[in-house]
């Protein structure tokens, strides 16, 4: 007898004739997640199930934690598997389990039994019933409840013998990768892991833009945005972080356009330059951490300023979250403690007293227009000249 | 060009005290407290490192204590003493200019029913005799001042405070946080009514994780960490032999030819601050020319924030602090430089920087040729 995880999936079994997809690239984030845990893994594919199976010595709470981050995953259960080698072992070997799991007195339960190997000489319903009974024969102190029983064992027949009878709860989702890939702006804050996440949560593969201001923001702040998306590549594995030199561009604004519009007109440059280099990865949508009303740049009517610069749909999945929602979700990730660093980004430098809260397209066009003679080579510039690092 | 003018935040290890540490680390690398040779032959480093140190200071060897660096010994000096002696009183006196490794453990005994005054300072940092006359009470267990302000370069008058107390209150214990200090001056405890003195290796071009506190005999003081009985039971610890050897080497590196070494280090210092002098809207901050450290240099560069102008330096290959480096990672305003009197705008923008030996005249040209480049660039963007 072996031990191994049986991964129950979400949404993937609708999926009709593209199951096979779905499935690959789940193995593909299960191989991904396993890859930094103690042990070596076989992970495979049979009869419609994905299992994971541990060769020597593995550390069993790390693999659930680590399967506990594989988007598609709508369940983990620790299985044994037996060979089969006639019914009388299989019966003792489903005693044996539940003498080790589920000895408490008082204890209810129920046997549920699947054959996927047809040819089986007994049926599921009878097998059920005479296995329901020799447990309760060895071990009397527990009773049966079909209805609500306190343990659920589950034994499958299929070429081996699968016997569980736990489900640990997984994240939900689609495998990144089945649902194209989009750019994260991640600025450092709260939000924009957040949002990486949640859209990662939906099979898209992630890449990152981030804004760097030296000398005006520091190589911590950097390194800072760097260890953020390497706790969001946890989930949605590795991520191309694209590092934006916009010091230039900051300061040409600054110095050519009024400055309670400077954050408005910045953001909707970093979205043209996010866009720019999202067209040339081959991402199909941007995304933000964009909550309404968060902070100036943020009302209705910036955003639909900053929105108007972009052609690929702009994602902003915490829009209608409140900031403790947020920080709730980025608490359960992990990735409050190391956003709240207190280092400077490049949205906070230059901002002035009262910036405006309700800009108005036209004006904020016109004053762009000051920008001319070199924004366009200056956005050049910035996107080629990109540092781009993998982390994961 | 690369100016590194960080030395007070650390040193870089110097070349003769990287291979001792080295030839301890991968030859000599016994326990002294192992019976066989291997312990012998390390327990010697330990005790010529003490008797280097000891020498530096004219105290016996007996009195040199090893911990894991400048924090540890103040936390020693503060906690052991007061726990030691709180029979006779809970009364602690120290500054408002300490670095945090003092002033924490002092707020922590306050926790614990201690009673702690910090002295204010001058606008050059510097506390008055007088005020601490006045501030000594029958029950005062504990007097401890800094040596040299890490942030600005004050001296404090340790020598006046020491002979007076001595003279005047033989029981109250004086501890002087020479982290900055030691290897830049001439410090003889016993002649100066000196009972603790906290050093730590890696501002002297030693290794980081080891410093000392030196400790009078006479002085009662308990320890602060308890296990295997080293060091006389007093700070117990296998020891860190490679780390004492090489503090030992560095303190004994530091003194010679010391008086020529300040001398240099004053000349680098009148050189950046003559010419700091011409360039517009530069405060300095501590005390002048040579009533200050020889290797601090405090200035705000107003209109431009500390991290800005670091940033910039450095991307030019200069080296510098804002403030003090200890707090940079907080943001808490800087004790000494409030305590001094600078207004928040000096504050916003004050950078340090510290000299060592290694740095040469022409990295201090080239830092105030970059300076006079950079600072109209800089000044022209600001939060609006």
């Amino acid at each position: 007898m072996k031990t191994a995880f049986l991964i129950k999936y979400a949404e993937i079994g609708i999926k009709g004739k593209n199951r096979y997809v779905f499935e690959d690239a789940l193995m593909k984030q299960i191989r991904f997640a396993l890859a930094k845990t103690e042990g070596n893994f076989d992970v495979t594919k049979e009869q419609g199930r994905i299992y994971v199976i541990p060769g020597g010595s593995y550390d069993r709470d790390e693999v659930i934690e680590a399967l506990k981050r594989v988007f598609g995953i709508a369940g983990i259960c620790p299985v044994v598997i037996a060979e089969d080698d006639g019914f009388e072992n299989l019966a003792r070997n489903v005693v044996a389990y539940m003498k080790e799991r589920h000895n408490e007195e008082g204890l209810s339960f129920k046997v549920y039994v699947r054959r996927a190997k047809k040819s089986y000489p007994i049926s599921s319903m009878d097998a059920a019933s005479e296995l329901g009974g020799r447990i309760l024969e060895e071990m009397p102190q527990l009773k049966v409840d079909v209805h609500h029983p306190d343990v659920l064992l589950s034994v499958e027949i299929r070429t081996d013998i699968y016997i569980y009878s736990e489900i640990i709860p997984g994240p939900g989702g689609m495998p990144v990768g089945t649902n194209g890939k989009a750019m994260l702006l991640l600025s450092g804050g709260i939000d924009s892991p957040v949002a990486g996440y949640m859209i990662a949560k939906r099979g898209v593969q992630i890449e990152a833009v981030y804004f760097h201001a030296p000398p005006y923001t520091s190589e911590r702040a950097k390194q800072k945005v760097v260890d953020l998306a390497r706790l969001v590549s946890r989930y949605s594995g590795p991520i191309r972080l694209h590092i934006v030199n916009f010091t230039e561009i900051q300061l040409y604004i600054y110095d050519q356009c009024p400055h309670d519009e400077l954050t408005i007109i910045m953001r909707r440059y970093m979205m043209k330059i996010a866009e720019q280099i999202a067209l040339e990865t081959g991402c199909l949508g941007l995304i933000t951490g964009e909550s309404i009303g968060q902070v100036a740049s943020q009302t209705i009517q910036s955003l639909a300023v900053t929105n108007e610069v972009c052609t690929l749909p702009v994602f902003r999945p915490v829009i209608g979250f409140d900031k403790q929602e947020i920080v709730d979700v980025a608490q359960r990730i992990d990735t409050f403690e190391t956003s709240i660093q207190p280092y400077e980004d490049c949205c906070t430098i230059f901002v002035a007293k009262h910036p405006v809260t309700k800009p108005n397209l036209k004006v904020i066009k016109r004053s762009e227009v000051k920008l001319q003679e070199k924004i366009g080579e200056m956005l050049q510039t910035a996107v080629e000249s990109a540092e781009v690092i993998t982390v994961s | 060009m690369e100016a590194y003018l960080d030395n007070a935040a650390t040193t870089r290890c110097s070349r003769p005290v990287c291979e001792l540490v080295m030839k301890i680390m991968g030859e000599d690398y016994g326990n002294p407290s192992s019976m066989h040779q291997k312990g012998v032959e390390a327990e010697r480093y330990m005790r010529e490192a003490a008797s280097r140190i000891a020498a530096t200071l004219k105290v016996s060897e007996k009195e040199i204590f090893f911990t894991s660096g400048g924090t540890e010994s103040n936390n020693w000096a503060l906690i052991g003493t007061a726990m030691a002696n709180q029979r006779r009183g809970k009364h602690l006196i120290i500054t408002q200019v300490e670095h945090p490794a003092v002033s924490a453990p002092a707020a922590w005994l306050k926790d614990q029913g201690f009673e702690v005054m910090a002295l204010s300072v001058d606008r050059e940092g510097r506390i008055s005799l007088e005020d601490l006359k006045k501030a000594v009470r029958p029950d005062t267990i504990l007097i401890s001042t800094m040596y040299v302000n890490n942030e600005i370069g004050a001296v404090e008058p340790v020598e006046e405070i020491g002979r007076w107390l001595k003279k005047e209150h033989p029981d109250v214990i004086y501890h002087v946080d020479a982290i900055q200090a030691y290897g830049k001056y001439r410090i003889y405890p016993q002649k100066t009514g000196i009972d603790l003195l906290s050093v730590s290796g890696h501002k002297l071009h030693g290794p980081k994780g080891i410093g000392f506190l030196y400790i009078n005999k006479k002085v009662k003081i308990s320890p602060i960490i308890w296990g295997g009985g080293q060091q006389g039971g007093m700070r117990s610890g296998t020891d860190n032999v490679p780390g004492a050897a090489g503090l030992g080497l560095a303190a004994m590196k530091a003194y010679e030819n010391l008086e020529e070494k300040t001398e240099y280090l004053y000349h680098l210092k009148e050189l950046l601050t003559e010419g700091l002098d011409e360039i517009e809207q530069v405060v300095i901050h501590g005390p002048c020319c040579r009533e200050g450290a020889p290797h601090i240099v405090n200035a705000s560069f107003l209109g431009v924030r500390s991290e800005v102008l670091l940033h910039a330096l450095e991307d030019k290959g200069i080296y510098v602090s804002a403030g003090s480096a200890c707090s940079t990672h907080k943001k808490s305003k800087s004790p000494t430089l409030t305590a001094a009197g600078a207004d928040a705008k000096e504050r916003e923008s004050a950078v340090r920087f510290s000299f060592s030996d290694e740095n040469t005249e022409e990295e201090i040209r080239y830092t105030l040729e970059v300076l006079k480049e950079l600072l109209p660039l800089l000044r022209r963007y600001t939060r609006s």
